[in-house]
């Protein structure tokens, strides 16, 4: 018995080995052998129409709507398959005015959607201010300058940038955005109160538009601790079939937080190239127990150096997520989480940060989200429970 | 089955400042479930990120070469391969592409060496795979236009690959010049970079081969310890004692006195140093300019030998007054054994010379190091029996014990001690 478990021992580790020695660049064996699969075939539809519309902005790169309905379309791929070479190709289309002072409106609002996906906010908020000075009446301008304000937790000026909007869309955009202001500065009730009713006002509203005032909902029912209702509405948010990368990990971090791991490996089940996606895939094996997540936690750990050696810094709340929770490293987890809270200020951030001061056990470093939970207000129990027991830590 | 990220592991190895998480120890409760899962699972994770192309240039000598990994999809994003719309890219598809690849490659990557052009020749097509898919792997040589055979100073890479297509391309460098490695990131955020390779001055290649001298000469044992044989009397004086024939040591011609001046032994010194100085420097020299070639194994015995007779010397005079011609006669032979070390550190064709020169003065440097340290301590206790029986006799005894075996190993091909 003995003898035949070292045999085992040894096979497999000369198995890895030589798995590992075969990662080298090689010559393929025959010429049908397939490398890789992109994103598209050719005849795809969606694929079409991007083509088409590149090919209309090659013919004229220097017609500004051209360009903006291609780098647009790019914009909205990110959105749904959670890849950023699409914000790579969006920035070429725009390239004959990406570098003016002031470049054409809708390439300046585009601008500055790129610009907060790199979390260049600063020059965002600048893009997007110098549009509305012109413009008044851009919903959309108004709406990312919410969007970003709540992202640094300057909640006046989010709370301005609602009302603006509100005055030019429809009530359903206008009460979710108000109401994720109010979720985030102590009136959650209020806020989920107002958006049940503005989801029920507009029942024929367009998929895009449910499928933000749901995730919002969905949020801040949760926050509250209401989580039949929580669920009730990331359900209605899936049912709309649209594919969002931030709604699936919401939805994940949520069935991880009610340990129904179970649920989130069939959810994302192939979703393994978002990093977003594929953090939470390996936190919902670790919880399972199967299958082994050490495959995934690898991978991930490759992507985040993949993504060190290019100066991304992008990504640090899911670095620190990993960190904490799958390599067991709460010192460099600690660290990501300050330098990540430094810049982004939502509830998710401030909870990485807590959860890493607790298991360093260095109370000190939680200062800031505490403060900013004192300073908004913010209603959420998992974030008081945290914050409790940082504060019991000697 | 490939790894992914193992590409980017061993592009990374060896590169400072970034380490490599290496899972070195796996426990085999964890291994077999893991080993199951990478067998059955389609395929790696592959993932969305950035585009990134992973660059190595490596410059050896006169030799500029690397390696160049781009991924198929950016490729094909490019320039198309997927030559039947199908949405996959097989070896076939890209093999055909190749020239048009390495066309591609070579027209956004230009390289100046010491401000001069370089030529790109790209290599056979290969594969590998990153951690968001397959890459091609192109191999990558460079003719340089600088002086023929000349280590480059500065290299400066020009690079613009997909700068149109994707302004958030990035080209992750890596850098190897030497046993220096650096790591830059190349786009259209910084276009033109430039790196000095670390050999920029003559000043500074001649500090670094000063360097090397030093530190052979320290580690040299036998060239320590037959300088030192030769010193061990420099504070003593080979005559007879005064008044001894009328001492019941009558009989005894003459022994090793304590040297009553200083100045008299620092002149003793001073030959000695400057005749072994001399000889070794001729040698060396000559050695390196290929003039006369000795085979290593006999130059290396002989300096053993010339270890032992020193040493022997100090127990059993042979030649008291002359040691200076015996450090000259055997310095010859160091010189041998110094140039030996030269051609292993690799010298630059062009900047010979200066190498030359500064190792030759980083052993003279370190020669008088240890003399610094020696001298005062031997002619403060000169006087000592324990320095002038004891030190002399026991010391170079043993000193002759050791450089005797040395001989026997180098002589005969042997391993017979440990260091």
């Amino acid at each position: 018995m003995m003898i035949s478990t070292q045999w085992v021992s040894k096979a497999l580790l000369l198995l890895l080995a030589s798995s590992a020695a075969m990662a080298a660049p090689f010559v393929p064996a025959s010429d049908s052998q397939v490398l890789e699969r992109l994103p598209a075939r050719a005849s795809d539809p969606r694929a079409q129409e991007m083509q088409a519309l590149r090919l209309a902005w090659r013919q004229q790169p220097a017609d500004v709507d051209r360009a903006v309905r291609l780098a647009e379309r790019y914009f909205d791929a990110v959105a749904a398959e959670g890849d950023p070479r699409y914000i790579g190709y969006a920035q070429a289309a725009l390239a004959p005015w990406w570098a003016l002072p002031a470049p054409p409106a809708p390439v300046r609002l585009l601008r500055a959607k790129l610009l907060q996906f790199d979390h260049r906010f600063d020059e965002a908020l600048a893009d997007l201010d110098a549009v509305l000075r012109d413009d008044p009446g851009n919903g959309a301008a108004w709406s990312w300058r919410a969007a970003i304000h709540m992202v640094r937790a300057n909640y006046s000026q989010a709370r301005l940038s609602c009302e603006q909007l509100a005055q030019r869309v429809t009530p359903l955009i206008g009460v979710a955005c108000l109401a994720q202001v109010d979720a985030a500065t102590g009136r959650a009730d209020t806020a989920a109160a107002a958006l049940r009713q503005a989801l029920a006002d507009a029942p024929d509203a367009d998929a895009a538009q449910r499928l933000w005032a749901l995730t919002r909902l969905a949020e801040t029912e949760e926050r509250r601790g209401a989580h039949a209702a929580a669920e009730r509405a990331f359900g209605q948010a899936l049912a709309l079939n649209v594919d969002d990368v931030y709604l699936l990990a919401a939805y994940a971090d949520f069935l991880l937080d009610r340990g129904r791991p179970a649920e989130v490996l069939t959810l994302l089940k192939d979703r393994t190239r978002a990093d977003l996606l594929l953090l939470r895939l390996a936190l919902a094996a670790r919880a399972a127990g199967a299958p082994p997540h050490e495959p995934w936690t690898r991978t991930l750990g490759e992507r985040f150096d993949a993504a060190a050696l290019r100066g991304d810094t992008t990504h640090r709340k899911e670095a620190a997520r990993y960190q904490l929770a799958l390599r067991g490293q709460p010192v460099p987890a600690l660290a990501l989480a300050r330098d990540n809270f430094a810049e982004q200020r939502e509830p998710a951030d401030a909870r990485v940060l807590l959860e890493a001061a607790l298991a360093a056990r260095q109370p000190a470093s939680a200062a800031p989200a505490l403060q900013w939970m004192r300073e908004s207000g913010i209603k959420s129990v998992v974030l008081q429970t945290l914050a409790d027991q940082i504060k019991a830590l000697p | 089955m490939t790894n992914p990220g193992r590409a980017a592991a061993r592009w990374l190895a060896g590169t400072p400042g970034l380490r490599w998480r290496q899972r070195r120890t796996l426990a085999l409760a964890l291994a077999l479930p893991m080993l199951l899962a990478m067998l059955l699972s389609a395929g790696p994770a592959r993932a969305h990120k950035p585009s990134d192309s992973y660059l190595s240039v490596a410059v050896a000598g006169s030799q500029v070469s690397g390696r160049w990994d781009i991924a198929l999809r950016d490729l094909d994003f490019a320039i198309g391969l997927d030559a039947n719309g199908d949405g996959d890219i097989t070896w076939g598809e890209l093999r055909a592409r190749h020239s048009d690849i390495a066309a591609y490659a070579q027209a956004r990557l230009i390289v100046h060496s010491d401000n001069q052009p370089c030529v790109l020749t790209v290599g056979a097509q290969m594969v590998d795979e990153h951690t968001d898919g397959a890459y091609s792997v192109l191999p990558l040589q460079w003719a340089c236009l600088g002086a023929a055979g000349a280590t480059p100073r500065s290299l400066a890479l020009e690079y613009r690959l997909f700068a149109d297509l994707d302004p958030q391309h990035r080209g992750l460098l890596k850098l190897s010049a030497g046993d220096l490695t650096r790591t830059a990131v190349l786009g259209p955020q910084a276009p033109v970079q430039s790196f000095d390779l670390g050999q920029a001055s003559g000043w500074r290649q001649f500090v670094d081969y000063a360097r090397e001298g030093v530190w052979h000469i320290w580690i040299g044992f036998d060239h320590i310890l037959f300088l030192l044989s030769l010193l061990l009397p420099a504070v003593l004086v080979w005559q007879r004692p005064q008044g001894a024939r009328r001492s019941p040591a009558w009989g005894r011609a003459a022994d090793w006195l304590p040297v009553p001046r200083a100045s008299q032994a620092l002149w003793d010194v001073l030959r000695i140093v400057t005749a072994f100085t001399l000889a070794h420097s001729i040698t060396l020299t000559l050695a390196t300019l290929g003039v006369v070639v000795l085979p290593s194994r006999a130059v290396e015995a002989t300096i053993a030998a010339s270890v032992v007779v020193a040493a022997l010397n100090n127990v059993f005079p042979l030649f008291t007054g002359r040691r200076w011609a015996v450090a000259f006669g055997f310095g010859l032979v160091h010189g041998f054994g110094f140039a030996s070390v030269l051609a292993d550190l690799g010298l630059p064709s062009d900047a010979l010379a200066l190498a030359l020169v500064g190792f030759n003065l980083g052993v003279e440097a370190g020669q008088l190091a240890i003399v610094a340290v020696f001298l005062p301590l031997a002619y403060a206790v000169r006087r000592t029996v324990l320095y002038r029986q004891g030190v002399r006799i026991a010391g170079s005894l043993l000193i002759a014990l050791l450089a005797g075996v040395w001989f026997a190993e180098r002589a005969f091909n042997l391993v017979l001690l440990p260091f």
